[in-house]
């Protein structure tokens, strides 16, 4: 057992062009760019399970969808079990796409979208392992399929294997789509929203079937979330990206015991309590996400931050440790030591 | 009681008829009040008949639907009894309605300023001047600004979209308001604005609103009092706080344990932990049991709970007016019959 990270990522960016107008040609205007994602940094161990939270935008699909080849990234590099995914051969060992997308699924948020309507369970599970050539014989397929089916939860896997997706419930549908994650036995799962379609008891059930998992397989989940109130059921680690950069990094339990980030403790804050004995005074932020083509200078947040001060117009802050692995990109925490910064930043801030 | 309801449902049933000729019965004996400027919540899973109570009581129910049974008095009028001219006049008027994914509820050809003032004009409470004098009033209350007004949706986010929704349901001043999981596909951020903004049209113009989510965190924060459904059914009804601390209902139970609570998270142990689940599905509509609706997923089901479906009785009466109610064997009480709030 190597205690190696199955996934670095560092300094990753990801950009995509804006399409140009006729106007931007006649004038010879440079073409615009959207940062999706700016100098993201972070690693994944084995069995960990690290949630990235944010608003839409906030660039944490585009990562996932980068990760496992489905976009390029523009800098930075990615590194699968200490192989580059994608980039330029030349420079080191490399994975292959078809290798990493058989060691790292990914799983998409609408289990109604994401199965084909007219297939079987068995065509959809077994489709995978087609796909890569594995299992050569109908009997070796049929077996992993069943096996898939039951660590996925839907047991027995015959009274499954015949059925259509219109046949399933909501909970069964995402039961499937991790199934046809696990019939490749991968190392790493990358659950983009896997359950902000379903209902409360389903989200639980397939919430402990994920950290199940994780328990039973050592697999490494990245987990995308816009739910801040799941990720202490689950992640080992979390992290919080506003407008395509991590801004809060860490321990789950250290980061929401004590968020230092303004945008996380106003995220935090939001997150609906189902206690009507707590109601607390949430930090309101006012106004949207501003479009990432033309980012604020200085810090991405500021605009919307209730605590900015002059520097944050002109200073980007790094990703700098507070305390522990506890990471934070702000000025007025990292300029001083954590404890300080920490008392500083009024806690019931209230947005009139 | 201290107010006379604003709202009352009693008995509420309705049906729907299948493609194959079967009939299933989404709502049954659905009973509840919604008092004067009281926010009520009606939260359940999907399929539990929230949204088929809220499209019932404005009769905006699809074709192949049916009320087959009960009352909704709004004020003195038995809405059921109505034909669709009468009720034409109370909907948007006296009870508006903003409903679930304001990204398809606009028309997209219509200018947002236009969509705003078109009940004003269709109820004909006012002239164009004056209806446009509103509109502008609204857009202020919602918060769009003036600049924005002779856009399309196209040209708004999903949360201005929302507000939009909200300005138009709020246009000609009722005093009751569905909203029908009204920031679901929102951002928490935008989540949290929109329910802002409930919140202060609530107590600037004294409006009742309903409530519908399957979000107990949303609940707890905005709601006086909760209804919980399943399977087409009320399982218990009361104030927020006393359902939440002092569940009565195995069902309410077991759906606040299967709920993350975030203020909680922080002291979990590292790498999380399980969270409690209900057993089994919810209960087709077409093939519901024959007792207790929710006793094949119940794990203190009784023998009595498979032959009769238990009516809500009183579990208390609170301070607050509001009686906390729920429907198990476990509480006693009659097996048949339904609840009446001392007389409709």
């Amino acid at each position: 057992m190597t205690t190696d990270p199955i996934l670095e990522v560092r300094d990753l960016a990801v950009e995509f062009p804006l399409r140009q107008g006729i106007g931007d040609l006649v004038h010879r205007r440079p073409p615009r760019v959207v940062t999706a994602v700016d100098d993201v940094s972070f690693s994944l161990d084995p069995g960990e399970v690290l949630a990235l939270a944010g608003e839409s935008g906030c660039g944490k699909t585009t990562i996932a969808r980068t990760l496992i080849g489905l976009g390029t990234a523009t800098r930075g590099e990615i590194l699968f079990k200490g192989r580059r995914v994608g980039g330029d051969p030349a420079e080191g060992p490399a994975i292959s796409l078809k290798e990493l997308r058989q060691k790292a699924q990914i799983m998409f948020q609408d289990p109604y979208e994401s199965l084909d309507p007219r297939a079987t369970i068995m065509d959809i599970v077994a489709e995978p392992l087609v796909v890569h050539g594995l299992a050569a014989s109908e009997e070796q397929r049929l077996d992993r399929v069943v096996r898939a089916l039951e660590e996925a939860g839907l047991r027995p896997a015959d009274d499954y294997l015949r059925r259509r997706p219109h046949e399933l419930s909501g909970g069964q549908r995402q039961r499937v789509v991790i199934a046809s994650a696990l019939v490749l036995e991968p190392d790493l799962l990358l659950a983009d929203e896997p359950l902000s379609m379903l209902d409360v008891s389903i989200r639980a059930e397939i919430l402990n079937l994920l950290n199940g998992l994780r328990r039973s397989r050592g697999i490494s989940i990245l987990f995308i979330t816009h739910d801040l109130g799941i990720v202490g059921h689950f992640a080992d680690r979390l992290a919080v990206m506003y407008l395509g950069r991590i801004v809060e990094m860490g321990p789950t339990r250290a980061v929401l015991h004590d968020p230092q980030h303004p945008y996380t403790r106003a995220l935090l804050s939001v997150v609906p309590v189902p206690n009507p004995r707590l109601r607390r005074t949430p930090v309101i932020l006012q106004g949207e996400t501003p479009n990432p083509v033309d980012l604020p200078a200085g810090c991405r947040f500021h605009p919307r931050c209730p605590i900015a001060v002059e520097a944050c117009r002109v200073t980007e802050p790094d990703l700098a440790w507070v305390r522990d692995a506890h990471r934070v990109a702000c000025l007025l925490v990292a300029g001083a030591s954590g404890d300080d910064a920490a008392a500083r930043l009024p806690v019931d801030h209230a947005e009139g | 009681m201290t107010a006379s309801p604003l709202l009352s449902v009693r008995h509420l049933t309705t049906e729907f008829r299948l493609d194959d000729g079967q009939v299933a019965r989404a709502l049954e004996d659905v009973s509840f009040d919604v008092l004067p400027s009281q926010t009520v919540g009606l939260v359940g899973e999907s399929g539990c008949g929230k949204t088929t109570t809220v499209l019932s009581v404005m009769r905006l129910l699809p074709g192949n639907a049916q009320i087959t049974g009960g009352t909704v008095l709004f004020r003195d009028t038995d809405l059921l009894t109505l034909g669709e001219p009468e009720m034409r006049r109370h909907r948007w008027k006296d009870i508006a309605i903003v409903f679930q994914g304001a990204m398809n509820a606009l028309n997209p050809v219509m200018k947002i300023a236009d969509q705003v003032r078109e009940p004003i004009l269709q109820h004909d409470l006012m002239d164009r001047f004056a209806a446009d004098r509103r509109v502008d009033e609204l857009l202020e209350l919602v918060g769009i600004p003036r600049a924005r007004r002779n856009q399309y949706p196209h040209q708004f986010s999903g949360g201005m979209r929302q507000r939009a929704m909200i300005a138009m349901a709020l246009a000609c001043s009722p005093d009751l308001l569905f909203a029908d999981e009204p920031t679901t596909a929102l951002d928490v951020m935008i989540q949290a604005q929109v329910f802002e903004l409930f919140k202060r049209i609530q107590a600037e113009l004294g409006l009742a609103i309903v409530l519908v989510t399957h979000d107990l965190g949303i609940v707890a924060e905005m709601c006086d009092v909760v209804v919980v459904m399943y399977g087409g059914m009320v399982a218990e009804v009361g104030p927020v706080d006393a359902v939440y601390n002092e569940p009565q209902h195995p069902y309410t139970q077991r759906l606040l344990a299967a709920f993350p609570d975030p203020s909680l998270a922080a002291d979990l142990p590292a790498g999380g932990q399980d969270l409690a689940t209900i057993p089994g599905t919810p209960p087709r509509l077409n093939a519901l049991p024959p007792g207790c609706r929710f006793e094949p997923r119940c794990d203190r089901r009784m023998d009595r709970c498979r032959e009769a479906s238990p009516a809500l009785v009183d579990v208390a009466v609170t301070g607050s007016g509001s009686t906390h109610r729920a429907a198990c064997h476990l509480l006693g009480g009659r097996e048949t019959g339904g609840p009446e709030a001392g007389g409709a």
